[in-house]
């Protein structure tokens, strides 16, 4: 089956770039792989494999300290990546892009360094019911810690922020508005833009949890005016363990060190330490040096893609896959936002999603099962677990046939 | 497709369609539950007993179709058993779907188990089966706690 935009495919040619991910012609009990859980990790193309072999084969050192020639090199390829960083999501400035372990640590560091600073008893942190674990924990450690409320914003049947709610959940009393640009468990899309718009009208910052925006979209943390953005490499085709915090310089510039010890410090005598300029004060000890690395490549691959036509394609995908799941009988998708990213949550009537899971696993395809550490929508949805497909733009709508297919299977094996 | 049917034999569908003992019980001695925090299983055994023996049992809650069976064939075959006997089928049921147990040596009373030995192949859905064994387990063994304190 073809795609039906016929110029999206003259432009974009998704056979071309499946060549560029190794990983992609592999077979899976026997099977072509059908990589279809890329919400949980992006599968990594050959010039990120490449890169950190290079870096290990003929460069690695380590940065900021030696005044030998590999440490000025692994320095220099270190600040690049940040510099690639910054135009990639168009900050104004190197002082606000932080290099941390992922979106998870990126969402802590705000947590304990913003928070601690600018939270007292009685404020309040406002989140909505979208959110990841990762995004719902740290504030509530904190609130517990300071004596403040977590406050959320309820979403309706299709898996839509309600903005009126949201409007009504800030007060003099929030410090902090923190969301998800894209849920990873419904694909909902929300309106960040607007919604950073009325809590600073108010003089409230917010954070925005990209992980799952960023392989399907172009940011610009300008544009939007985001005062913290934070994100994952191994979500766009990166290594694990290495992701982004943005931050505005104003707001980092006010807080403290999140984890002190070597290279976030200027000068250190037992009676006094002198913390590092930033980026540096929020970034302690030996870093994912290779990991910086590995993710500026990605990054590199990625802007070198024809972004218009990637999201017609992935737009396309989702289309595509709905319209057939939804002409399955027994077969319901959570999530029917009114602008969806490529995820699609399902269940299945008398088949619970792990059973799922393991039959499309022994046709090779590989999907989500489970709550997605996203448990509050499960319990929206009245669902203990759901079955997750989610694209990348490496996948083809060939690929969505062998999960229905799958799904047939699914039916089959259990009499439904 | 002959591995998936090993999986899901037509006993553990029958048993996921139509749960054996599936209720919340009135007034047990014990119940516990048991909750699988990765996968999202949660079911609640319950438990009246007399003296040493497994007088009724039952559970309740939602998961898989692996997890649902076996929590199912599992209250079948204890029902009526003494602790010390439940603790040997324990043994049986996990080395089998560990793989350490081959279907055959299985006692005749206890073919009903055999259909978990699919099991073993899918290492990823070993804890799906084990899940209401385990908090059997938990349950008897905080029973027996209780009565050496007495």
């Amino acid at each position: 089956m073809d795609l039906k935009t016929k110029d999206v495919q003259e432009v974009y040619s998704v056979e071309r770039v499946r060549k560029d991910f190794p990983i992609l012609s592999k077979r899976v009990h026997d099977k072509p792989l059908v990589y279809l859980d890329n919400a949980a990790t992006t599968q990594k193309p050959n010039v990120v494999i490449g890169a950190l072999e290079q870096f290990y084969t003929s460069e690695n050192s380590n940065v900021h300290r030696g005044v030998h020639a590999l440490s000025e090199i692994a320095t220099q390829k270190y600040e690049q990546a940040r510099e690639f960083v910054r135009q990639y999501i168009n900050a104004a400035s190197l002082h606000e892009i932080i290099f941390t372990r992922g979106t998870t640590e990126g969402i802590n560091l705000v947590a304990a360094s913003f928070g601690r600073t600018f939270l007292h008893e009685g404020d309040e942190i406002v989140i909505t019911t979208l959110e990841h674990h990762s995004n719902i924990v740290p504030w509530q450690l904190l609130c517990e810690e300071k004596s403040a409320c977590l406050k959320v914003v309820p979403i309706d049947d299709k898996g839509d922020v309600l903005l009126d709610e949201y409007e009504k959940l800030l007060t003099e009393k929030t410090r902090l508005v923190a969301i998800t640009h894209v849920s990873n468990a419904l694909g909902t899309v929300n309106p960040v833009k607007e919604m950073i718009e009325i809590a600073h009208r108010m003089g409230i910052p917010v954070l925005i949890d990209g992980a799952q925006y960023m392989p399907h979209f172009r940011v610009d943390v300008q544009a939007l005016d985001a005062d913290f953005y934070v994100f994952s490499a191994h979500k766009i085709f990166g290594p694990t363990g290495i992701g982004i915090l943005y931050g505005k310089e104003r707001y980092l510039e006010l807080m403290p060190p999140y984890q002190s010890g070597g290279d976030m410090i200027r000068s250190v005598t037992f009676e006094k330490t002198i913390f590092n300029d930033l980026p540096f004060k929020f970034e302690a000890g030996t870093p994912n040096i290779a990991g910086v690395i590995g993710m500026h490549a990605a990054l590199k691959y990625i802007s070198s893609l024809p972004w218009e036509n990637i999201i017609d394609y992935e737009a396309e995908l989702l289309r595509y896959a709905t319209e057939q799941l939804q002409s399955m009988d027994g077969v319901r998708i959570l999530g029917t936002a009114r602008k969806k990213s490529g995820v699609l949550s399902f269940v299945m009537d008398g088949v619970h999603p792990h059973d799922i899971g393991t039959i499309l696993d022994e046709e090779g395809i590989a999907i989500r099962t489970g709550h997605h550490c996203a448990q509050p929508v499960m319990e929206r949805f009245g669902v203990p677990a759901t079955a997750r497909a989610s694209f990348a733009f490496y996948n083809t709508t060939e690929e969505l046939d062998a999960l229905i297919r799958g799904l047939r299977k699914v039916k089959e094996i259990f009499h439904v | 497709m002959s591995d998936l049917t090993s999986l899901y034999q037509e006993i553990i569908l029958d048993h996921n369609r139509n749960p054996r003992n599936f209720r919340v019980m009135d007034h047990p001695d014990r119940s516990l539950e048991g909750y699988n925090p990765l996968c999202g299983d949660r079911y609640t055994i319950y438990l009246k007993m007399n003296g040493n023996v497994i007088e009724d049992i039952s559970f309740h809650g939602s998961g898989c179709a692996i997890s649902k069976a076996s929590a199912s064939v599992m209250t079948s075959v204890l029902k009526g058993k003494t602790i010390e006997e439940a603790e040997k089928i324990f043994e049986v049921f996990h080395q089998l779907v560990r793989g350490e147990k081959n279907e055959a040596d299985i006692l005749e009373e206890l073919e009903r188990l055999a259909a978990f030995s699919g099991v073993s192949a899918y290492p990823a859905r070993v804890k799906c089966a084990i899940l209401p064994w385990h908090t059997m387990k938990s349950i008897l063994e905080n029973e027996s706690k209780a009565v050496s304190t007495e």
